[in-house]
Order: C-alpha cells, then sequence, then structure tokens
C-alpha cells in the first residue's frame, strides 16, 4: 500500500527528475571533480552548476555556498566557526526550541566554558526580540536562530534579528532546513551571515547538505583536508547527492508558488476539518506566522505514539511530540519550552505536508483521525472526567 | 520505530477486556497525565476469591496499552494471593518481550495490580510510600529497590527503562547508583568499596611490592606489572622467574592468590612476554 505521507519535515520523497538527474554520476560518469582530466573536469562543471542552483534560491553567490553532508554538519560547521574566528568572545545566544544539531552543540559548549543563553518563546511559539536585543552583549561570539520550526512550523523574524545583531558587529547564523524551499528567502535582502540548508527535505537525498556563508565572514573549516570547497570543507565532494541538491533547490523555487497557495490550502483544509469534527483538540504555534507545511495538532487526553500506531495501520505517516515517540521520557522539548500543559503535549501530532501530497491524501486522514481519537480516548482513564483534571495540571 | 512484539501490536489494537467492573473489589490508578501514561484498573471476585472479572482503562503509549490488556487476561480465574505475585517480568513475557525501554509499562501493570489488591485488603497503596527519589516522574526509593532486585538490574539506564526514574533532569542519577549497589550488595558476606581503574592498579603495584617482590627475589627473580585491563593483570617475568619452568605455578598459587585476597576477588594474573 502506497503511504498517506504527511512527514515531510522529518525527511521527503526523492523528486523523480532528481533521481533521473543524479544517477549518470553513479554510474558513467564517477570522476572526481578534482582531477585534471576531461572525464572528472566535466563533473566538476556539474558541481559548479549545481552550486549555482543553490546560490539561487537563496539570493547568494556560488561562491558563498559550501556543500556538506547535512544540516547538522552545516549547524556545527557554522557555530564552531564564528567561535574559532572570535576568540576573544565567550557567549553564544539560541534558542530554547532549536533542533537538537545547534542545541546539543551549544549544551556541549557550555560544559566547554561558553556562556549560552537560550532565549525562551511565548505560548505560540514566538520570540520577544525586545528580550532577544537585550541578550545581545560584546562578548556574544555567534547567535544561532532557526529560520522555522521543524514541529510547529512557527517563522522566527530572523531577519530582524540579524539586523539587530549586524549592528553590534555580532555573526548571525540561522538554521533554515526546514525553511527552505517552503518560504522564499533572499539573502541579498537581510544581513544575515551564516546559512544551514538540508537536501532531504527539499526531495534531494539524504546525506547532503549546504552552509551558505557571506561573503567576508571569517570562517574556520570543520572537516579539515583537500582543498574541496576552498579549502573550506575537506572531502572528495558527494557529486550525486550534489548534483541532486542543485536541481531539488531549482525545483523549490519553480513550486515555491505551489508551496504557498495549493500545499497550504490543503493543510488549512485538514487543520480546520480536524478542529472541526475533533473535541478536545488545538493547533500548537502560531497560525499566522507559520510554514505553509506544517500543522501541529494536540488531541488532549490520548497518548500520540498510540495515534501514530493506529494511523499506521491506515498507511498515514506522522509524527508525534509525546514522550514515547522522542525516545526521551519527556514531551517534546518545543511544546515545553511553549508551556503547552502535559494533557495536550502527550496527545501532540505533526502533519507536514508536501507538493506530492493530493486532496485526497488529506481527506483520508479528515476521515480516519476523529475515529482514532474517539477509540484512544474510550480506552483512557482521564476522558470522562476530562474537564475537571484538565483544570488541575494546565500551567 | 519501536520493535514491538506482534502479540503486543495485537493487544494495542484489539485490547481485551476495556473499561470499568461495576461495583468492583479492587481498584485502583497509577501513572499520571504528567508521566505521560496511567492505568486504572478494577476487578471483581466470585465468592472463592477469585478473579472473575477484570477490566482497565490506559493513557498512554501502544505498549502501555497492550501491557493492561495482558495483565487482565493473565489475572480473570487467579485467587488474590495468586494474582498478588504476578511480576512485570510475568506481563512482559506474556506478551512475548517487550522493548527494553519500554519495561516501565509492565511494571505500571504491576504496580495497578498490587495497588488493587491492597485496596481491596484495606491496606495502604504500596507505591504511595516512601522517600521520593526521581521527583521528575515521582519515582519512590522503594519502588526502585524492588525493580532492581526483581529484575537483577545492574544500570542507571535499566533503571530508568524499568520506571522511568533517572530519565527527566538527570538529578537523581546518583541516589539511583546507590540503591542499584545497595540492592544488589544484598546477601553478599561482605561489601566492598567500587575502586576506579587507577586506585586498582596503585593497589596492586603496593602489593606486589609489598608482598610478592620480597618473595621473589629470594629465589633471583622478580616480576614487572606490564598493565591492567579490566580485572586482568598482565605481568612479565624478569631474573630467574624468566627461565624458571615452575613460575607458572607461582603465578596462579602465590601472585594471583595475594592480589584476589588483598586487592580484588575478581582479578586474573597473565603472563605476557615483555
Amino acid at each position: 500500500m502506497k503511504p498517506i505521507y504527511l512527514d515531510n519535515n522529518a525527511t521527503s520523497q526523492v523528486a523523480p527528475e532528481v533521481l533521473e538527474a543524479m544517477l549518470p554520476f553513479l554510474q558513467d560518469f564517477y570522476g572526481n571533480p578534482s582531477s585534471m582530466h576531461t572525464f572528472g573536469g566535466q563533473v566538476g562543471r556539474r558541481v559548479s552548476q549545481a552550486r549555482e542552483q543553490v546560490a539561487n534560491l537563496l539570493g547568494a553567490a556560488p561562491d558563498e555556498i559550501i556543500f556538506t553532508s547535512c544540516g547538522t554538519e552545516s549547524d556545527n560547521t557554522a557555530i564552531r566557526s564564528a567561535l574559532a574566528t572570535n576568540p576573544g568572545k565567550r557567549h553564544i545566544i539560541t534558542t530554547r526550541v532549536e533542533h537538537p544539531a545547534v542545541l546539543s552543540l551549544t549544551a556541549r559548549l557550555a560544559q566547554e566554558g561558553y556562556r549560552v543563553t537560550e532565549l525562551p518563546v511565548d505560548a505560540e511559539g514566538r520570540l520577544n526580540l525586545e528580550q532577544y536585543a537585550k541578550s545581545l552583549s560584546p562578548d556574544t561570539a555567534i547567535v544561532s536562530l532557526m529560520w522555522a520550526n521543524n514541529e510547529t512550523g512557527v517563522i522566527f523574524p530572523v531577519e530582524e534579528a540579524a539586523a539587530l545583531a549586524h549592528n553590534r558587529g555580532i555573526l548571525f547564523h540561522t538554521d533554515a532546513v526546514q525553511a527552505v524551499g517552503k518560504i522564499p528567502i533572499d539573502l541579498r535582502k537581510n544581513s544575515i551571515d551564516m546559512l544551514s540548508l538540508s537536501g532531504h527535505k527539499l526531495h534531494a537525498p539524504k546525506g547532503v547538505g549546504a552552509l551558505y556563508v557571506r561573503k567576508g565572514t571569517r570562517f574556520s573549516p570543520f572537516l579539515v583536508g583537500g582543498h574541496q570547497e576552498k579549502g573550506r570543507r575537506g572531502g572528495t565532494e558527494n557529486v550525486p547527492s550534489i548534483i541532486a541538491l542543485g536541481l531539488a533547490c531549482d525545483l523549490a523555487g519553480q513550486k515555491m508558488e505551489t508551496e504557498n497557495t495549493v500545499v497550504k490550502a490543503l493543510r488549512d483544509k485538514l487543520e480546520n476539518s480536524l478542529l472541526i469534527k475533533v473535541p478536545r483538540c488545538r493547533v500548537n504555534g502560531d497560525r499566522t506566522q507559520r510554514l505553509p507545511n506544517t500543522s501541529n495538532i494536540s488531541f488532549e487526553f490520548v497518548e500520540g505514539e498510540a495515534i501514530l500506531l493506529r494511523l499506521n495501520e491506515y498507511a498515514i505517516c506522522a509524527s508525534s511530540g509525546s514522550a514515547c515517540t522522542s525516545g526521551s521520557l519527556q514531551p517534546s522539548h518545543v511544546l515545553r519550552a511553549m508551556g503547552v500543559p502535559f494533557t495536550m503535549a502527550h496527545g501532540s501530532i505533526r502533519f507536514s505536508l508536501s507538493i506530492y501530497n493530493t486532496e485526497k491524501d488529506i481527506d483520508a486522514v479528515i476521515d480516519t483521525m476523529p475515529g482514532i481519537i474517539e477509540n484512544l480516548r474510550a480506552l483512557s482513564p482521564y476522558w470522562e472526567v476530562g474537564d475537571s483534571i484538565c483544570a488541575g495540571v494546565e500551567g | 520505530m519501536w520493535e514491538y512484539t506482534d502479540k503486543v501490536k495485537e493487544h494495542f489494537l484489539n485490547p481485551r477486556n476495556v473499561g470499568e467492573v461495576e461495583n468492583p473489589d479492587g481498584v485502583a490508578t497509577v501513572g499520571s497525565l504528567a508521566c505521560g501514561d496511567a492505568l486504572k484498573l478494577t476487578f471483581k471476585l466470585d465468592e472463592n476469591g477469585r478473579i472473575t472479572d477484570a477490566r482497565f482503562k490506559t493513557f498512554g503509549c501502544a505498549s502501555a496499552i497492550a501491557s493492561a490488556s495482558a495483565l487482565t487476561e493473565m489475572i480473570k480465574g487467579m485467587t488474590v494471593e495468586e494474582a498478588a505475585k504476578v511480576t512485570n517480568q510475568d506481563i512482559a513475557n506474556f506478551l512475548g518481550g517487550l522493548p527494553e525501554e519500554k519495561m516501565h509499562c509492565s511494571v505500571m501493570g504491576r504496580e495497578a495490580l498490587e495497588a488493587a489488591i491492597a485496596h481491596y485488603r484495606g491496606e495502604p497503596a504500596p507505591t504511595e510510600e516512601g522517600k521520593i527519589i526521581c521527583e521528575c516522574f515521582g519515582v519512590t526509593e522503594e519502588e526502585i529497590a524492588r525493580v532492581v532486585r526483581e529484575n537483577n538490574l545492574r544500570t542507571i539506564e535499566e533503571v530508568t527503562n524499568y520506571t522511568k526514574a533517572g530519565g527527566g533532569c538527570g538529578g537523581c542519577h546518583e541516589a539511583i547508583q546507590e540503591i542499584i549497589d545497595r540492592v544488589r550488595g544484598e546477601g553478599k558476606a561482605v561489601t566492598r568499596p567500587k575502586l576506579s581503574n587507577i586506585q586498582k592498579i596503585k593497589m596492586i603495584e603496593e602489593t606486589i611490592d609489598r608482598e610478592i617482590r620480597p618473595l621473589l627475589q629470594q629465589d633471583g627473580g622478580d616480576l614487572e606489572l606490564i598493565d591492567v585491563v579490566g580485572n586482568r593483570v598482565l605481568v612479565a617475568t624478569r631474573g630467574a622467574c624468566a627461565s624458571c619452568a615452575a613460575s607458572q605455578l607461582t603465578m596462579k598459587q602465590v601472585v594471583e592468590a595475594k592480589l584476589r585476597e588483598l586487592v580484588w576477588p575478581e582479578l586474573e594474573v597473565e603472563e605476557v612476554s615483555q
């Protein structure tokens, strides 16, 4: 059975055109782009073309793009580079709702003696820019704020935040892994110094990413090796995946309109229908400043893993911020930072769509979900006494 | 994704005995919304003291629902005394096993059963007593000790898998380790302090210098400590010992025996040529 795939913030289908474009580089064109012979050189030209394609989507220059292995590598590279090039500064600013690629790193850096400010968010997952501005200090080496949140889709005002940092001579990095390809980004119009993106979130394969580094930004490589990527990232290029990422960025640019009209309309239909059909559920995160493809809905008094595994019976794929699915014993750090009550956090489900979803997919979920929730609530000891319990544990 | 057995999946998708028994003889609710899972168990007895009906309501993940469903199936037909002997391992076994990280679901089943039996007997619920060790999940010292004892747990991670204790802020890890050490020390004649590797090496060196070397030197031999790998003590013989056929015996009977007596009872001496 073909899955109804609504988990695109976790990973996405490789676009058929992208797969086709990368295959020759796994077959006939296996040359090393650094080689002197034509056989390798022709591959090098295709890598350059891919670099242009990535740069075009971002409003960047090709020289400003460094290919990496994933979003995590890009994030680690950016933050470590900022610290290495600002040895006198010992302060890092980030938020409580960042991806682990940033938060695990800053936690480690805190152990190494850096001072880390993790900015809070409000109940809607929004950042307070005034509070952010106050946290900037002469000792701040880098600010790292995500462009859009992977769990809720909430968009941070990174361009304003970057300007505030820039005015004080502080480097600004954004983890834009979820934003790239879903909302328009033009780096000519802001002062963001570094930006991370990942291929597999925008219909390229897993194992390739990129880091944008604004021209003139001092840089220190994370992977030290050969002269690839102008000495900024050692290691022979992952050519097929780089070609794939280039084309995926091209396609994302072409489909940006679709993403923000068609996909958004499907997401809204799903969300609004579920809110009407299922009692006691709510949307997590600011619905006005949000990615067009993401909806995070909490179903009170039921547990996320149970919902997901029931959905799985209908081949519907989604994610949850519940404790049982996170591998830890506590619900998602994002929902906790937003102060989502436990009754809601454990029953949160994230649907994340893509251009490959159809109205039929959405209708199937709208038809299936109410029954699953009703059934699991019938099992729940809290459901009948819902109202009184809710008042007791909220906060 | 969790690797659930077919039986777990089956009990999750088609749970048995959902609901509440009317006028129950025993009833208990354990867990909480904050913790992410909770179980309400009710049962009814016949005139002979056998459980004729048992029902559950669970808020929780697939394995929590399956564990509760399994529990009700298991205890139907048992006397209260028989049911009181059901362990969390019995529940897990009934389901063909649970992922390690999900063992706490079986523990929740056993706790609910115990509390419901205590309710029937008019006793206080056992899990409510004792000092709270894990503040995040409200787990008591007694609960941890019991789970360590019954499941032969060795590490903090295992305790977290079975009780959730230590799975939040992590502030109680030291206290959990102390409980593990205490419980695992039960029944042993002597409790030994834990040795760090450096302490161990130092004690081995001192013992060799003080107790062993003088003996060997009487015969013109000597011994050098090369390395300590876990409980393996690697030594090289020098002088007359190096060419002595009896040195192998000396190694075991003298060197190893002394080190085991004075340093650590599980040490093994191995001769290496260096």
